[in-house]
């Protein structure tokens, strides 16, 4: 199921009702917010709404860095014939939300998130005489080879600044990707909505080298009869 | 400011709609009695579209589900509260911990904990006869096992009957199959000689009456389910309540400060604060019920200082607030390389929460820490959410492949290792003390004029010592599985990977039950010994805590309280 299809039209035969009243010039750009908003609308309290549209209202990269961190996370995740990029799921605008909301690796991600664009522009001035945006891709990846490895025994805070950079940008990229419709489209994923959990598939057991036991899967629920009320004996065994 | 009292008498007033609180609401308004319910919190229904956060995407919340203040189990978390509620302080005794979670809304902690759902056993009501710790309850497992077995019939609670000394039997719904992951740990525990069975949790696998659905396994309870699938204290107690054949007038957003009373010291009501006018009301009623859960009962006892109780409401012992005590806790996290390369073909969401369970199987009489713990096991291939692909391919370094990097790679590494988490945690029993307690600061106020509870709390060698045991054993298990375990091994400096009190959201004993009225709160029937039309029916009675959840004991307890309370209300002896 297309659920974002389906919020829309459910929100479309809202806005078409008005429609009918208004005649019919309503701009597609409202209901795209009208999609958005029911998007947001997801158990709030008034004070969390508050909150989460405070936040949204503000803006924290110019353009200049906006424009910059595109071009940084669609390296980390470049689009192509075969995937979608970081940019087609605008996770810049959720790294915008977090520099505001959260924290990564007990850092201060806004000075950092400023710290390291500058540490881009600078180190790409210094090569190449122009911002890293501005560069050509090869040039680009020729300043992440530097920084977009570690070692993981090495204590967070005795790594280089610009390699943690590069990590909470390409983890705030891996997250904001596959959180998103598009990502978790490419993962795989297959669950939340309603279903019958009937166990492992058996050549997914096979795959595995694991097994079911017949005597554990003898006390598990018989999905063919979910919907026959419990009655037990009075030792406590179901009867139904 | 005049204070506004309601004309009303009341059978009961109850104050808190959690467990506890819910539970006698449902016994009492079945009864045909008039009944009060007084709510810290809003209202809250996860039928009403508003308030569901069940089956929706990470996208749809802006920061795709991480924590904040308000919901410091993420952003879908069904519960509100937390640790830290503005305008709500609470303080400590320098030196000492206590985190306190709190859940101020309709159903209160019952919106958000795990539905673990295990009954006591006969050792757990004596356990000083096994080891001299602590205090016996005046109750056995007999005097409370009839409640256990209507509450398993009432709320619906899956699991085994498999005949274990300590854990006992009930009225199970057939339990689901295990997960890939949790296949892995069955293997990887019983090489170690650790038993594991199907665990036990208030999710209806099997539909129990027509008023509650069955289970969708959409994996998220914690998010409140919408069709009443598993338990939580509004949806399957409160609303029952309200179309019984009693009353129940819901007061929320109403913060009661104390119990009031009359010349003779008995109880005639409560007194409340209205957080929408921020004015304070008073209720009458023939007896009033605690279930604000175990701490801020005590606190509201406690702040209810008169003439004839100087020293707080049912405080002539000097118990109240005292033996404090919480479950305890200790994680690992673990790689499994045996389940890299998952293929993602299917859904295996499950019931929110663990398929199976190992129960304490130890014999501590060789050991060197007195009780228990039993083993939770976590993992799968579940929905992304904030924090996914965070270091995305960190476990390189097992193969010794570079760690980090750009571009595609990135992508293949994150399916290649989706799935291949798993971890366990340990929830244990610890001693209950006279020295872990809470009191009244005498400085500090909420925004609601009412003094505040402050903590004192330590663990001792004997809960860090089971810690230890318990990080011996996941490591155990997880070499079992072929796995890596994460993380450093924490050491004494740590506390052995011991949680902070409270961390665990179990915390009994604060009105502990008794014989003795010198040396405990309320009597077997949860009672106040000092005042008779009191009553207390959330965990503060509990004279120690087990290796178990507290809910169900909770629940079966305010049962047997409650079927008490009408008894004696017939027979006007209060």
């Amino acid at each position: 199921m297309d659920r974002r299809k389906s919020i829309k039209s459910i929100v479309l035969g809202s806005v078409a009702g008005g429609l009918a009243l208004k005649g019919c010039n309503t701009a597609p750009e409202e209901i795209e917010q009208s999609v958005a908003q029911a998007n947001k609308f997801y158990g709030r309290t008034p004070m969390e709404r508050e909150r989460d549209e405070a936040i949204a209202s503000k803006a924290f990269f110019n353009d200049h860095q906006r424009e910059t961190m595109v071009v940084l996370c669609d390296l980390i995740l470049p689009p192509s014939e075969e995937f979608k990029g970081a940019s087609d799921a605008d996770v810049v605008s959720f790294i915008d939300f977090m520099a505001f909301d959260g924290e990564v690796e007990n850092e201060n991600l806004q000075t950092d998130l400023r710290g390291g664009l500058m540490w881009l522009d600078h180190t790409s001035n210094d090569l190449y005489e122009m911002d890293f945006k501005s560069a050509t891709p090869e040039q680009q990846k020729a300043i992440l080879d530097k920084i977009a490895y570690y070692n993981p025994e090495e204590p967070w805070d005795e790594r280089p600044f610009e390699v943690n950079f590069f990590s909470i940008v390409r983890n705030l990229t891996m997250t904001g990707f596959y959180t998103s419709e598009i990502g978790i489209e490419e993962l795989g994923y297959k669950g939340n909505q309603p279903n019958v959990w009937d166990g492992v598939p058996e050549e997914i057991l096979a795959q595995h080298g694991v097994s079911y036991e017949p005597e554990w899967l003898a006390k598990c629920v018989d999905q063919s009869k979910r919907n026959i009320k419990a009655e037990w004996d009075e030792n406590g065994n179901l009867l139904t | 400011m005049q204070i506004i009292e309601n004309s009303t008498v009341y059978d009961a007033i109850i104050v808190g709609s959690g467990a506890g609180g819910g539970m006698a609401t449902k016994i009492l308004a079945e009864a045909g009695l008039k009944v009060a319910v007084v709510e810290a919190g809003p209202f809250f229904d996860p039928a009403d579209p508003k308030h569901q956060t069940q089956l929706k995407w990470p996208y749809e919340s802006p920061r795709r589900g991480a924590s904040t203040r308000f919901r410091p189990f993420g952003d879908f978390d069904a519960a509100y509260g937390g640790w830290d509620i503005e305008g709500e302080p609470y303080t400590h005794v320098e030196g000492t911990k206590f985190d306190w979670f709190r859940s101020h809304m309709l159903g209160g902690r019952t919106n958000h904990w795990g539905r673990i759902s295990l009954r006591f056993g006969p050792k757990d009501f004596k356990h000083k006869d096994v080891d001299g710790y602590g205090d016996n309850w005046p109750i056995g497992y007999e005097d409370i096992k009839p409640y256990y077995d209507k509450l398993d019939k009432l709320i619906g609670v899956f699991g085994t009957n498999e005949g274990l000394p300590n854990d006992p039997d009930g009225y199970f719904l057939p339990p689901p199959k295990p997960r890939l992951h949790e296949l892995f740990y069955i293997k990887g525990a019983r090489k170690s000689g650790i038993p594991v069975y199907p665990s036990r949790m208030s999710m209806l696998t099997k539909r129990i009456n027509d008023e509650r659905g069955v289970c969708f396994y959409c994996g998220q309870c914690s998010r409140a389910c919408q069709v009443y699938a598993d338990f939580s204290a509004g949806t399957c107690l409160i609303f029952p309540a309200q179309k019984s054949k009693g009353q129940v007038d819901l007061f929320v957003n109403c913060m009661v400060r104390t119990v009031t009373t009359d010349s003779e010291g008995r109880a005639t009501g409560v007194s409340y604060i209205n957080k929408e006018d921020r004015r304070e009301y008073k209720l009458k009623g023939k007896v009033v019920v605690l279930g604000a859960s175990a701490c801020s009962s005590a606190r509201i006892l406690l702040n209810s200082k008169s003439e004839q109780h100087p020293n707080g409401l049912g405080n002539s012992s000097d118990v109240v607030g005292k033996y404090l005590h919480d479950s305890t806790g200790a994680d690992r996290a673990a790689f499994i390389p045996d389940l890299m390369n998952r293929k993602v073909s299917y859904n295996e969401d499950g019931v929110g929460g663990m398929h199976i369970y190992s129960p304490w199987w130890g014999d501590n009489s060789k050991l060197d820490f007195p009780r228990g713990y039993h083993l939770e096991i976590w993992g799968g291939m579940g929905m992304p959410n904030y924090g996914f692909g965070f270091n995305v391919n960190d476990f390189n370094k097992f193969f010794g492949t570079k760690v980090g990097g750009y571009g595609d790679i990135l992508r293949s590494d994150a399916k290649k290792y989706y799935g291949a988490t798993m971890g366990i945690s340990s929830r244990g029993e610890s001693i209950s003390r006279k020295e872990n307690y809470c009191e009244i600061d005498p400085n500090v106020v909420d925004e609601f004029g009412i003094p505040v509870l402050r903590f004192h709390y330590k663990w001792s060698d004997l809960e860090r010592n089971q810690a230890k045991h318990a990080h011996d054993t996941f490591e155990e298990i997880i070499h079992n599985m072929g796995g890596e375990p994460l993380g450093e091994r924490p050491g004494a400096d740590k506390n052995y990977g011991l949680h902070t009190p409270g961390r665990i959201i179990h915390e009994v004993g604060t009105t502990r039950m008794g014989d003795n009225p010198k040396t405990s709160v309320v009597n077997e029937f949860q009672q106040l010994h000092d005042v008779d039309n009191v009553f207390i029916v959330d965990a503060g009675p509990f004279v120690s805590q087990a290796d178990k959840n507290c809910t169900w004991t909770i629940m079966a307890l305010s049962w047997r309280a409650s079927e008490h309370i009408v008894e004696q209300l017939k027979k006007q002896n209060i």
